[in-house]
């Protein structure tokens, strides 16, 4: 009862005060903003931590083989006895081989899908459309590493007879279906943002729907849409699975996709699954090859940005 | 006097409706492309896995011959790892997206940081392996265990699940942190009792969401080290232990063709998997999301 009293009898500001003087919640207030910044550089770290031990690690490479025998050599042979080759230009080719088939088969179908999605299906087709998008673009890609190996190959090899069991054709399909998605909805995206009153503006002039989309919308999304193509390279730089299970082993430095290929990625995956040991010139290889594949993706990456920045039209 | 010659305008417009018709055909053809392969992919392996889906494939430890193969490790060993990186990804997420959204000043510093969220996002997963190889499995000493790969992959994960918080902590209006700070309430009071209750159905539709990447991701687990042929399941945190798509890889490779199907069965008990979680962030979505 007296504690009662004695709250009823106290004024609103004796209260705030009160509660003011607590040392507690003080704390509370001053500590909470220091953890969350420091759960905050987390991130931070982790790039510091990616970058630094690729440097450490490639650094103690080149101790071991020279820098330009890796950046200009044609032969990639680290599994050699007598004279293992560290040049680094046919796991590039590799690479750029799966890339380049993965551009040609994505771009096109994920443009023409972005412009129909967002130009002329009605939202009965987008419904139905979008999910499907969204669920390709969530399926694990060992699953389409699986797929490329053991369904486009053999359908390939019908159409192909010179075809390898392992080739870039196939994985360089695979992952352009992989990242179909990432160019359709980043680039629907694009095009939906582009105001409905420039559409309008050229539908009464007398422009059909084709005509709006080509010559009004997609240059106005443009920027939006080369970035997405971009990140769309990035991800196929970096895929990993799809080409260590369809595209072989074999470090080439040519420009034959029918025969088996290596990629910096499944060059990566093919030392980790072997038995070479800590501390070899093997070992370190792999970083410096984690390395050049890092270099890659983060100057697509700062690309894609640096387009979407750049050429950025504002409404 | 006529300016418009209005037979040529007929003429010249029946043309271009029809090359208007004629693309969009092509286009629709060109997305459906998309569902084509959905369709062929899911078919595929359903009608190639689904002999081999049983309940001792699920029961039964990895085996040299296909008929005896199971998946138990695996699985079991996923949901080991899923237990390290759901609380770590999303403590560590919620936190980083909190600071950003809340906390953090215009400066040099945090504009820096939200950047190398973004950069951090587009590094490949074979990269992120080869820091877990480094810094946990190697540095700290962890080896090829549940927490070296639940760490790698929890910070493979957090640009995805900092995004993710971002959006939807941005989508609480101003209006309830004004009205809770109106009635007295401290900044944290705030955040704690107003906008992460709003915000928390959006911050764990793309938790899950992210959460299911980790649990198909096969290149760091690969880098890290992890092994394939395990005959007991794991009882402690730095147990070794195998994976789902770890086990799918190992299976994928081998010459013998009867793998292959048991391989199918082992990507549909993953795909179910997936399909579970994709599920739930649907219904939390659907649910549980305010519209102010």
């Amino acid at each position: 009862m007296a504690l009662n009293e004695q709250t009823a009898k106290m004024s609103v500001q004796e209260m705030i005060a009160k509660q003011k003087g607590k040392k507690g919640k003080f704390w509370v207030e001053k500590s909470i903003p220091i953890i969350l910044f420091l759960i905050a550089s987390i991130s931070v770290l982790t790039t510091f931590g990616i970058v630094f031990t690729l440097i450490f690690e490639t650094f103690e490479f080149f101790k071991r083989v020279p820098f330009l025998d890796y950046l200009l050599g044609t032969e990639w042979l680290p599994f050699s006895n007598n004279e293992p080759l560290y040049g680094i230009l046919p796991l590039i080719a590799g690479t750029l081989k799966v890339t380049l088939i993965a551009v040609v088969v994505a771009v096109p179908f994920g443009l023409a899908s972005a412009v129909y999605l967002s130009e002329f299906a009605n939202d009965k087709t987008r419904r139905v459309i979008k999910p499907v998008l969204e669920v390709l673009a969530g399926i694990p890609t060992i699953v389409y590493g699986f797929f490329a190996l053991t369904f486009v190959t053999p359908l390939l090899q019908q159409f192909i007879p010179g075809l390898k069991i392992f080739n870039a054709l196939s994985p360089g399909i695979v992952v352009g279906i992989m990242i179909l998605p990432m160019i359709a909805s980043l680039s629907e995206d694009a095009m939906t943002s582009v105001p409905k009153s420039i559409r309008e503006g050229a539908l009464a002039l007398g422009a059909t729907k084709l005509e709006v989309a080509m010559k009004v919308v997609l240059p106005a999304a443009l920027s939006g849409i080369m970035a997405s193509i971009v990140l769309a390279i990035s991800r196929a730089i970096g895929e990993t699975m799809i080409v260590s299970l369809a595209g072989g082993s074999t470090p080439r430095f040519d420009g034959d996709l029918t025969g088996s290929i290596q990629t910096m990625t499944a060059y990566i995956v093919q030392v980790s699954t072997g038995d070479a040991g800590y501390g070899t010139t093997i070992y370190y290889s792999i970083y410096a090859v984690g390395f050049t594949l890092f270099l890659f993706t983060l100057l697509m990456n700062w690309l894609a940005h640096a387009i979407s920045k750049r050429f950025r039209e504002e409404y | 006097m006529r300016y418009i010659d209005h037979a040529a305008v007929v003429k010249r417009m029946n043309s271009r409706m029809i090359v208007n018709k004629l693309f969009k055909t092509i286009f629709f053809l060109a997305t459906l492309f998309a569902l084509l392969a959905l369709g062929i992919l899911f078919y595929r392996i359903i009608s190639q896995g689904v002999g081999y889906l049983s309940l001792d494939f699920l029961l039964n430890f990895g085996s040299r011959f296909p008929e005896k193969a199971g998946i138990k490790a695996a699985l079991v060993g996923s949901l080991w790892m899923m237990a390290v990186v759901a609380p770590v990804s999303l403590i560590l997420g919620v936190g980083s997206a909190i600071y950003l959204e809340e906390y953090a000043k215009k400066s040099k510093l945090n504009d820096f940081i939200r950047m190398n969220i973004a950069n951090l996002a587009g590094v490949p997963s074979v990269v992120f392996g080869l820091l877990g190889l480094t810094i946990f499995v190697r540095a700290l000493a962890l080896g090829n265990s549940i927490l070296a790969a639940g760490f790698t992959m929890s910070l493979l994960i957090l640009p995805v699940i900092i995004v993710a918080s971002q959006e939807s902590i941005r989508a609480v209006p101003n209006e309830l942190r004004e009205a809770s700070y109106g009635m007295g309430a401290t900044k944290w009071q705030t955040i704690a009792k107003v906008v992460l209750p709003s915000a928390i159905p959006g911050i764990l539709t793309g938790g899950i969401l992210a959460l299911s990447r980790a649990i198909g991701e096969t290149a760091p687990l690969v880098v890290i080290g992890i092994p394939v042929i395990i005959q007991f399941l794991p009882n402690n945190l730095l147990s070794q232990f195998t994976a789902m798509p770890m086990q799918i890889f190992d299976w994928a490779k081998r010459p013998q063709e009867e793998f292959q199907y048991v391989a199918s069965a082992g990507i549909i008990v993953l795909m179910i998997f997936l399909l579970l979680m994709n599920s739930i962030a649907v219904i939390i979505r659907n649910k549980f999301q305010k519209r102010y």
